[in-house]
């Protein structure tokens, strides 16, 4: 066993796929000579070459579209989007076709790419480097989402992401570049579909994806000095999304609780609760709760962009409001 | 070019004339759903591209206006039909349409009805001929209106830095819709804006097959040997509306449209392998009767008999329906 960093994680599965399949190929902005700007691509063009680990010019657009083009015909592209903002200029060909172009081909041509961007808020970076908008993928049929929230799915979900026949977005965050934790030495994989269970408990669960699995671990600890036992799951997967261990968990503790960075209209919060709904309305005890940003810009100012972002604080708050203690 | 052959590519452009007038029918009949963007009038060009590559081993993507490019490039055009009518034998298992045909067993790999999307899946598969070190090559068409889309410089650029296998085709029908290209475009002439990448580049007249082989041919082996994109202008028109949906009288003079029917491709050539003695007058009666009983007694036909799709297949092919449990799991957890 070895700890690594998140980025790490991310550059070994990189490097264990590039050496498995000559058809493996990365592609994105500074991902080549300068190493990918959270350096999840370091030292890999020079071990595997500019034939396969393609620095590309700004054009989000096309560059991804390169990317998904070659997938048709067999090449396995890594392609790295610097931040989830610039996805958006990558959106015609992420969602318009990679996402249909094996259902309007009857299934006969696949897009095998995977898409890695972060998605979140870090220090300071304002409204148009902060975006999450996991939300939006997550709605797009065609599309696999997946949320490490660690280095251990960081690395096993990228790796099997590279394998799956289908197009993979994968969120990662800024802020979760510098988490460490053990990774095995030998080869493994997590699957891509999947919510993960990360802390038992009994009175409530606290469901959360991404970076938001941390706040809700964080605030199981706080509750459980008042005597609430939590159970904190990580969605992992956003689609598709695992429904059935969702129900599963809310008929255990019959409250339940979302937390997102990401804007609550029409949000990731919103399906959760209403999944929770179809499937298990009988089992809950009090109202659900989502927390969630503040549905502004992200701002750039430290005190309004803390205002903006939900914190353990809020979650905890959120938690003792299902439990109806305030 | 051997006389056989001439035959066969006057009787194919008959062919695809007669192909895309039947779907005008079909559509009127409301057997054929959706838009439907009829390639009549502009044959030469990609019946004259693809007579010189190599179809079924070079990859080719177009836009919507892409039933004669499959069917070129080798997709059954019994299958072409199946799709327009929706059917489960169609091209793309009735899920595609008209603007969405796809056939992978001859390279072609599709019909995109967002204007100038190919351009990077194109330059794409290109990368991918590159990389796997194959003699194939990437063939895009698109038409003069794509070329006003980001992706266009966007693909260009990178196609030219990266020396990709790739050689796009504009169709410069000289209308992106309903808006005639000088009121939408700083420079007319589209081959002029190739400069900006160092691709080479240059126009030529669309409505004559020979003159689109003899340019595609010295394209098409330039970008064989190695040499980097190529970028052909061919001048077209189309005989009809951009789609069902318009009538081209609110924005084509008729005067213009009487000047370009009077070049229709069709025209040209059957003139030139009448005045070279290769055809007679009833040959080309014969041909045009051979091929209206092909397209309705067999084409047609079979689209009309085939079966719709099934209901319960409504979830199919959204994604890998075989997927391999080690990569998608599911996690197993224990509550």
């Amino acid at each position: 066993m070895a700890e690594l960093m998140y980025w790490e994680a991310i550059r070994r599965a990189h490097d264990e796929e590039l050496a498995n399949d000559p058809n493996v190929i990365v592609m994105g902005e500074d991902v080549g000579v300068v190493g990918g700007t959270y350096k999840a691509t370091s030292g890999l063009y020079q071990k595997y070459g500019e034939q396969r680990i393609i620095d590309t010019p700004i054009s989000e657009n096309s560059f991804t579209g390169i990317g998904i083009g070659a997938s048709m015909a067999g090449v396995r592209p890594i392609i790295e989007i610097m931040s989830i903002n610039f996805a958006l200029l990558a959106l015609d060909t992420l969602v318009n076709a990679a996402a249909k172009i094996r259902y309007m081909s009857g299934g006969r041509v696949s897009c095998p790419i995977v898409m890695r961007t972060p998605g979140g808020t870090a220090h300071q970076l304002a409204a148009q480097h902060s975006a999450r908008l996991a939300r939006m993928f997550m709605s797009t049929a065609g599309l696999r989402v997946v949320t490490p929230r660690g280095p251990l799915d960081a690395c096993g979900m990228l790796k099997s992401a590279v394998r799956c026949n289908d197009p993979v977005i994968v969120i990662e965050h800024e802020r979760m570049y510098n988490l460490k934790e053990e990774l095995p030495d030998h080869e493994f994989f997590r699957p891509l579909e999947g919510a993960e269970i990360v802390r038992r408990g009994t009175d409530i669960t606290l469901i959360g994806y991404n970076y938001s699995v941390h706040l809700c671990l964080e605030a199981a600890k706080r509750l459980e000095k008042d005597g609430i036992s939590a159970e904190v799951l990580d969605l992992r997967a956003l689609k598709p999304l695992d429904r059935e261990t969702i129900r599963r968990s809310v008929e255990k503790t019959h409250r339940v609780l979302v937390a997102e960075e990401d804007e609550a209209p029409v949000g990731v919060g919103s399906e959760i609760i209403a999944t929770v709904i179809e499937d298990c309305f009988f089992a809950l005890d009090a109202q659900p709760v989502r927390v969630h940003a503040a549905d502004v810009p992200v701002p750039y100012a430290a005190a309004l962009e803390h205002a903006a972002i939900p914190d353990v604080e809020d979650v905890y708050k959120g938690a003792l409001k299902v439990m109806g203690k305030i | 070019m051997k006389a056989a052959d001439q035959k066969r590519l006057l009787r194919e452009m008959i062919f695809y004339r007669r192909f895309e007038e039947r779907c005008f029918e079909a559509y009127m009949e409301r057997k054929i759903g959706g838009f439907l963007h009829l390639y009549s009038g502009q044959e030469a060009v990609a019946t004259g591209v693809l007579e010189t590559a190599r179809c079924g081993h070079d990859y080719v993507i177009t836009g919507y206006r892409d039933h004669v490019h499959a069917i070129k490039t080798g997709a059954p055009a019994r299958e072409v039909m199946a799709e327009l009518y929706g059917k489960e034998t169609g091209s793309s298992r009735g899920r595609g349409g008209s603007m969405h045909v796809f056939d992978p067993t001859v390279n072609f790999m599709g019909g995109y009805a967002l204007v100038g999307e190919p351009f990077p899946l194109a330059a794409g598969l290109a990368l991918a001929c590159k990389h796997k070190k194959t003699d194939q090559i990437a063939i895009c068409f698109l038409g003069d209106g794509a070329n006003n889309q980001g992706t266009f410089h966007e693909t260009m650029n990178m196609a030219a830095v990266w020396h990709l296998p790739v050689l796009f085709v504009c169709e410069n029908n000289q209308y992106a819709i309903g808006t005639r290209i000088d009121r939408s475009t700083a420079v007319v002439d589209q081959y002029k804006r190739m400069c900006a990448y160092n691709i080479p580049a240059s126009q030529h007249d669309g409505q004559d097959i020979d003159i689109v082989m003899t340019a595609a041919k010295k394209a098409i082996d330039q970008v064989r040997a190695g040499k980097g994109p190529y970028f052909l202008e061919f001048l077209t028109y189309r005989l009809r509306g951009h789609s069902m949906s318009d009538k081209t009288i609110t924005y084509r003079p008729k005067e213009e449209e009487q000047k370009w029917a009077e070049r229709d491709p069709l025209k040209i050539y059957s003139d030139r392998l009448k005045k070279a003695g290769v055809i007679a007058d009833a040959d080309i009666k014969a041909m045009e009767k051979e091929v209206q009983d092909e397209i309705e007694n067999d084409i047609v036909k079979f689209a009309e008999e085939s079966a719709d799709p099934r209901v319960e297949d409504l979830y199919k092919y959204v994604l890998d329906d075989n997927p391999d449990p080690r990569w998608i799991g599911p996690l197993q957890n224990a509550i």
